[in-house]
């Protein structure tokens, strides 16, 4: 099988696609070398598509959101390709960059109290975003547009002239998707938006972010670790493993008939409602400074075969749709002569458990 | 429930004065108080596991914080079998903590950064009067390997950075057991590690708890775990239990409607399964100033005209209105005129400054609207005054946890069985 890597393969609905990312790498410089958070990755998405993004603390999945925003932390450096509208926003200029986030490219963060100025009103808040982008607006249709997407977002009008302090959580990250949403940027980084809020209030946000699409067309790459989130809110998934995408495809496919024993496992030590028994990944998750060569999944692997420990796995199509990169899905003939007998593990010791 | 309960909680309430700035305490104005634990009454017996669930501010960690005296009580008595917690002095409660002991959520902030493994773990033991190093140094070990954290030698000189998130809460683990304790109060120990790590604490947990026959008060907001994890559950809100009783009745059968919405919205990890869209609506309450009556009332969806209904509920209900109607906001808000006063809990509301034929036309649009929102089924009379209109409402009723089925309940929709049947 040929692997091509700029092809259209990744798109699921055949629409032009807004974001394209492709061989997307970051990473952060330190003494003992750099460590590869993102390494490798790509996908697409479609207009008015919600792509989950999920994976473990450390898999990189927060430093991809922020890399494709440009948001990374000094000595951190990035490479790779995304598409957007026709332009590669890797290659703009810090002004083309500037420009482009806020009214095409928007950010949700986690923490909604730490993002808004507590000493200006809800209605500077939005004066001020809009301005930075269509000075020409007059104070009233600044007022108009920013009442609008505030009703979107459940928050009435009589609290316009109010202080950030004078709202609930929930509240505060409604007016955080507003002020993300009032440009109407056409791709949206929601970062775990919804993990410090209360079961019934994030379920509330979880549904404003369904209706996104509806609303607005954008497309959203809602990053989370919770998979029933996931489940909730999103048309496609992608599981991220140690800096890399290892499974991606419409969610119902994915969770229903996962591929690679990472979802597998992942899906099954989530505790839900329905939790019988309690089921775990043994070990840790690998340090990025010096992954384990092969697939970095393989001294977890329950599955683990001997060509797991020796060679890359290739990214392929999956079967059901989507693409998965996982020898137990293939190729079949890249895979070398006795490759695969089960891969002798070595005991794990709690020595290396998270 | 058999023999003796190791704790009996008795109308415990838990309040915190709110100060206020300089200036309203020079003028000595009345700045509230909040009620954290508001009449709790709650049985441990020994080895049960009996989870506190709730969203933030529903009192469940302060509750159980009260369970270790580390917040004073304003009433009510916690025994440990002979010892009344509520009671003690400071001196008096370090004995208790030998028997009752604490988990924490956040292992980063509940590890000393500059202390080992093994003097954090066996710090407890010094505190406790054990002197002797060598002695102290067996205690830590054999709490290291009870917590898995073998072998024990790789762990004993680690500082908290170099250990990842699930291995820092073994260790708060084995600083709790290390006492021995007969009751161990854990507060939210998962939820600040990652989903494949979960399910290995909560397993050892419960692996402890079968050696060392432990009782457990497990806090969380998080009814999953809670599911699995629990004999038995309490449902909080805004510091009261509004529902307890075994977890499989809670599950197979929940009750107060404040339950019933918790279970459906859990996100669930099954794409056929989706969380309902007619969740409640806003979130939990101010709890210096709670609603009238049941005070999950505001948010019900089955709420009826005695749950307490006042003229906050009717800020909500018009601002929900405008939301839907934004066109006539302008217009409809001058006749209404100004709302804050509403936020003045009382079972009568007066609004309007347009006219009282302009006013109810309003109020009759509202409801025309949503002829089925709760609210309505609460106002008893509504009269012209001034250049308004006057509502009054049903007074309110607080309902107590009543027998219900094989639970406890404190809702209106559940008359006492007990009464009947006594």
């Amino acid at each position: 099988m040929a692997i091509d890597v700029v092809d259209d393969r990744f798109d699921a609905t055949g629409h032009e696609p807004v974001i394209s990312a492709r061989d997307v790498r970051v990473w952060y410089g330190t003494t003992r070398g750099a460590i590869r958070a993102v390494d490798g990755v790509s996908f697409d998405l479609a207009p008015g598509e919600t792509l989950g993004l999920v994976g473990e603390s450390g898999c990189g999945k927060s430093t991809l959101g922020r890399g494709l925003m440009g948001l990374l932390p000094e000595g951190a450096k990035r490479d790779g390709q995304v598409l957007f509208r026709g332009q590669d926003i890797f290659r703009l200029s810090p002004k083309a960059s500037y420009r482009l986030r806020g009214s095409e490219l928007g950010m949700i963060f986690q923490e909604p109290l730490t993002r808004l100025n507590p000493l200006m009103r809800i209605s500077q808040h939005f004066e001020e975003t809009i301005k930075e982008h269509e000075p020409r607006l007059t104070k009233d249709e600044i007022r108009e547009r920013a009442l609008e997407v505030l009703r979107l977002m459940g928050i009435p009008p009589t609290r316009y002239r109010s202080y950030p302090h004078e709202f609930s959580g929930g509240m505060r990250q409604r007016l955080m998707i507003a002020l993300a949403l009032v440009l109407r940027p056409a791709f949206v980084v929601a970062d775990e938006p919804t993990t410090a809020l209360d079961v019934l209030v994030e379920a509330q946000i979880v549904q404003i972010l369904n209706d996104l699409r509806r609303n607005f067309q954008t497309s959203l790459l809602l990053i989370t670790h919770n998979v029933g989130i996931v489940a909730e809110a999103c048309d496609r998934v992608a599981v991220m493993y140690a800096g890399r995408i290892v499974e991606q495809g419409k969610v119902a496919e994915v969770f229903k008939n996962p591929q690679h024993p990472y979802t597998r496992e992942l899906l099954r030590s989530t505790i839900s409602l329905h939790t019988t028994g309690l089921n775990y990944i043994p070990g840790a998750p690998p340090d990025l400074v010096d992954p384990p060569d092969g697939c970095r999944f393989h001294p977890r692997c329950p599955a683990a075969m001997d060509v797991c420990a020796t060679k890359n796995p290739v990214n392929i199509e999956r079967a059901g749709g989507g693409r998965v990169e996982c020898w137990l899905a293939g190729p079949e003939d890249q895979i070398p002569e006795g490759g695969k007998r089960p891969l002798k593990q070595e005991e794990l010791t709690v020595a290396d458990e998270a | 429930m058999t023999g003796a309960p190791l704790v009996a909680v008795r109308d415990l309430s838990v309040h915190f004065e709110l100060r206020g700035g300089t200036l309203s305490r020079l003028l000595g104005r009345d700045t509230g108080t909040i009620r954290a634990v508001d009449g709790v009454n709650l049985d441990l017996a020994p080895g049960e596991v009996v989870g506190l669930v709730g969203e933030s501010g529903s009192g469940k960690s302060t509750l159980g914080r009260a369970l270790l005296g580390l917040v004073p009580a304003t009433s009510g008595s916690i025994h440990l079998r002979d010892d009344d917690i509520a009671d003690l002095n400071r001196r008096q409660l370090r004995g208790i903590r030998r028997t009752v002991q604490m988990v924490f959520q956040d292992p980063n902030a509940a590890l000393n950064p500059s202390m080992t493994v093994e003097e954090a773990v066996g710090d407890a033991l010094r505190v406790h009067g054990m002197r002797s190093a060598s002695e102290r140094r067996a205690g830590v070990i054999t709490a290291l390997e009870r917590v898995g954290l073998s072998p024990v030698e790789l762990f004993l000189s680690k500082y908290p950075r170099d250990l990842s998130g699930g291995q820092k809460q073994r260790v708060v683990l084995a600083r709790a057991i290390v006492l021995e304790p007969e009751l161990l109060v854990a507060d939210e120990p998962v939820s600040m590690l990652d989903m494949s790590v979960r399910a290995k604490i909560l397993q050892l947990m419960l692996d402890l708890k079968d050696e060392l026959s432990l009782t457990y008060v497990y806090i969380t907001h998080d009814l999953a775990t809670a599911k699995y994890f629990c004999d038995r559950i309490a449902i909080m809100y805004l510091g009261r239990i509004v529902e307890i009783g075994p977890t499989e009745e809670i599950f197979a059968q929940p009750r107060h409607p404040y339950t019933k919405a918790l279970l459906a919205a859990i996100p669930d990890p099954d794409p056929d399964t989706s969380v309902p869209r007619n969740l409640p609506r806003g979130e939990i309450p101010d709890a210096a100033q709670p609603p009238l009556g049941c005070a999950f009332h505001p948010r019900c969806p089955e709420a009826v005209a005695q749950c307490g209904w006042e003229s906050r509920d009717l800020r909500v209900l018009l601002e929900e209105h405008w939301l839907r109607d934004a066109a006539a906001y302008d217009e409809e808000k001058r006749i209404v005129g100004d709302l804050d006063h509403l936020d003045v809990p009382s079972t009568t509301a007066s609004v309007g400054s347009g006219g009282s034929a302009a006013v109810r036309a309003v109020l009759d649009g509202v409801k025309k609207e949503d002829p089925g929102e709760p609210m309505w089924k609460g106002v008893t009379a509504m009269e012209d005054s001034g250049s308004g209109v006057t509502m009054h409402f049903e007074p309110a009723e607080a309902p107590a946890l009543r027998r219900a089925g094989g639970v406890d309940v404190a809702c209106v929709l559940y008359p006492d069985e007990g009464a009947e049947g006594s």
